[in-house]
């Protein structure tokens, strides 16, 4: 009993040590490349901007009153979130139909669309999002075969509209494949159970097949959401650099302005983290309810 | 009265395979009808014709005299008790129970008493807050079938019901829908490939294969008067001697198999002499004796007992007849005994035999 209880000890510090051992460079990761700038950045938001660009360091809330204060902030967190919602809503509209459409295929066929889908990345997001321009500008093939209706040529390119259609484009395959593994878990005899029970197509989706797959929809809007709240890319180039994003300021405060402003920049940054953390919190704890 | 299920030369294929084959059935009111045969003889699809799932590609399908061939299932008044039990994992018992109601829109004071009556039906009562998911195999079975019958349907079709359950849970849920059907009085569709389920608990069956109704009777008349080959085989054990017709009479015909036996056996119809013919003789319905019989026996014939099996309440034995045929013969343990002598044993010899009438001849 006794040898058998020291073996068993042993047994658990040796388990022990190779957990911590496995842990260690995830841990060392973490702290060194998220914990620490995380103090820094914080530590930064709170601190004075020099006349030269040098930080002073002493305390103030000055930073985060401007950025309530001033239009220019407060309409590009409200653009940011706005056009954020925006591509994520269209994001699951568009994706949730084609999802279950590759969903329903037999599993050779799956595979390829999948495929398809994932085809894209292997091209540099930069070059597809110039591609958008070059198919929105006044004399690309959207505007060619406006006019070859009849219908007077629009400006398309560059503009919030322009935006959104490259941010949709970009963000589409985070939505499907969450989307796709949701669905491939969902047992489709209970929209059958449900039709046999009494309910038309529609409502069996309403009360069977959405709130069944909510945790798919959840996965993928946040994919979806987070990095386009704050994305720069797709806003400075298809924008124009006329519509500011939440990403295109902090780019600016960090390295384009005359002298930059890392303290405004890190206090913006903060902000942008709290609202998203609160928001995402938020939407978790609707779509758990929903699966209860 | 209408019968409650017509079903009129109903066809229904897959691509280029035809799963249900110009099936025609009526099923009267209050009726526990089962739909036998094999995996893949088309009588899921048939269920699921008449649940809606699946739309026939030629024929039609009555409801009580109504044509519903093409109605969505959620217009049909017949529900389904799934195979998988298809219980909606994000509802309580209560809610999957309800759901029928709910989608009736059916006020909520009386739809809350109307699951409370389903629950009581099914020996559930406090489980309505559960969870579908904590409850057993048997349970979940219960509250399917609850789920099903709230909704007064004017069929209720039974999609294998009881396979995902264990042999002694099986045999108790057998006893339990079946009083379950005689209480509510409802018309059960009942499908399965267990012939022992489908003969105990159906008022009639129908035998399919193929996608074809090869034969629909009471679960004796299916037992004891098979119309072909297949559903002797199919129902229970059965021994083939095949042969060529060499009499034939009313209600008897004779058989002469390649190794000579002259067999007289059973037959409703009269049989063209020198076709070819099988005599179905079931192993319980042959006699096994040292002596020869005493009076006229149709059919006596000398064998030895090659293997012999004990297994409680029978004895399984395969005896030989000449030098090539085996038959099987079973006989019951009807006595109380560890007297070896009492049992048959390996090379003894003795006579297998049976009258005309135990034997069934079927034409190919």
């Amino acid at each position: 009993m006794a040898i058998g209880g020291i073996t068993a000890a042993g047994a658990r510090s040796g388990a022990r040590r190779r957990l911590a051992m496995l842990l260690a460079p995830g841990l060392f990761w973490l702290i060194a490349f998220f914990a620490i700038p995380l103090v820094v950045v914080l530590a930064y938001s709170v601190a004075v901007p020099g006349p030269t660009g040098r930080v002073e360091w002493r305390f103030t809330l000055e930073n985060y009153q401007r950025l309530f204060g001033e239009t220019l902030y407060v309409s590009a967190y409200v653009r940011s979130l706005w056009v954020g919602l925006l591509t994520t809503l269209i994001c699951l509209v568009a994706g949730y139909p084609l999802a279950l459409f590759i969903v329903r295929q037999p599993p050779a066929w799956r595979a390829a669309l999948l495929f398809l889908i994932l085809i894209p990345f292997w091209t540099n997001f930069l070059v597809r999002t110039y591609a958008w321009m070059i198919i929105l500008s006044n004399n690309g093939i959207v505007n060619t075969a406006i006019q070859s209706l009849g219908l007077p040529r629009q400006i398309l390119y560059p503009g919030e509209g322009a935006v959104l259609v490259g941010l949709v484009y970009g963000q589409l395959p985070f939505m499907v494949l969450p989307l796709v593994a949701a669905l491939d878990r969902f047992d489709f005899t209970l929209m059958e159970a449900a039709a046999d029970l009494g309910a038309s197509r529609r409502r069996a989706f309403w009360r069977i097949m959405l709130p069944l797959t909510a945790p798919g929809i959840a996965a993928g809007s946040v994919l979806v959401f987070i990095p386009t709240v704050g994305q720069f890319v797709v806003s400075d180039l298809l924008g124009g650099a006329k519509v500011d994003f939440l990403g295109n300021l902090l780019q600016r405060l960090f390295t384009r302005s005359n002298p930059p402003n890392w303290p405004l920049g890190s206090a913006m940054a903060v902000i942008f983290m709290v609202v998203l953390t609160v928001a995402i919190v938020a939407y978790f704890r609707a779509t758990a309810e929903e699966r209860r | 009265m209408k019968p409650a299920i017509e079903l009129r030369s109903a066809v229904k294929r897959f691509g280029g395979v035809t799963a249900v084959d110009n099936v025609s059935l009526t099923i009267g009111d209050g009726e526990f009808f089962s739909l036998l045969g094999p995996s893949g003889c088309g009588k899921t699809t048939t269920l699921r014709m008449i649940a809606g799932f699946e739309f026939p590609d030629a024929g039609d399908i009555l409801l009580h005299g109504t044509s519903i061939g093409t109605t969505p299932p959620h217009q049909r008044r017949v529900n389904t008790v799934f195979q998988s039990y298809a219980l909606f994992p994000h509802m309580t018992v209560a809610g999957n129970i309800g759901f029928g109601l709910e989608m009736q829109r059916i006020a909520p004071t009386e739809r809350e008493r109307r699951v409370r009556e389903a629950l009581e039906l099914v020996r559930l009562a406090d489980y309505g807050e559960r969870w579908p998911r904590q409850l057993s195999g048997g349970q979940q079975q219960r509250v399917a079938l609850a789920r099903a019958l709230i909704n007064r349907p004017e069929v209720l079709l039974l999609d294998e019901p009881l396979g995902a359950l264990d042999q002694k849970l099986r045999k108790e849920m057998q006893l339990e829908l079946k009083r379950m059907q005689e209480r509510v009085g409802i018309t059960f569709i009942f499908v399965t490939h267990d012939q022992e389920e489908a003969l105990s608990m159906s008022d009639r069956i129908a035998v399919m294969h193929h996608g074809r109704v090869l034969q629909i009777g009471t679960p004796t008349a299916i037992y004891e008067r098979p119309n072909c080959r297949f559903v002797a085989d199919f129902i229970g054990d059965t021994n083939f001697l095949d042969g060529r017709i060499t009499a034939s009479h009313a209600g008897h015909a004779v058989i002469t198999t390649d190794d000579g036996l002259v067999i007289t056996g059973a037959s409703d119809r009269s049989l063209t002499i020198g076709s070819t013919a099988t005599v179905s003789l079931r192993p319980e319905k042959a006699r096994l004796t040292i002596d020869v019989p005493p009076g006229d026996i149709a059919n006596c014939f000398a064998t030895t007992v090659d293997r012999v099996d004990y297994i409680g309440s029978d004895t399984r034995m395969l005896v030989r007849i000449g030098s090539e045929r085996t038959v099987s013969v079973w006989e019951q343990n009807n006595r109380s005994t560890l007297d070896r002598d009492a049992y048959w044993q390996p090379g003894e010899a003795g006579y297998l035999w049976w009258p005309a009438e135990n034997g069934l001849v079927l034409a190919e």
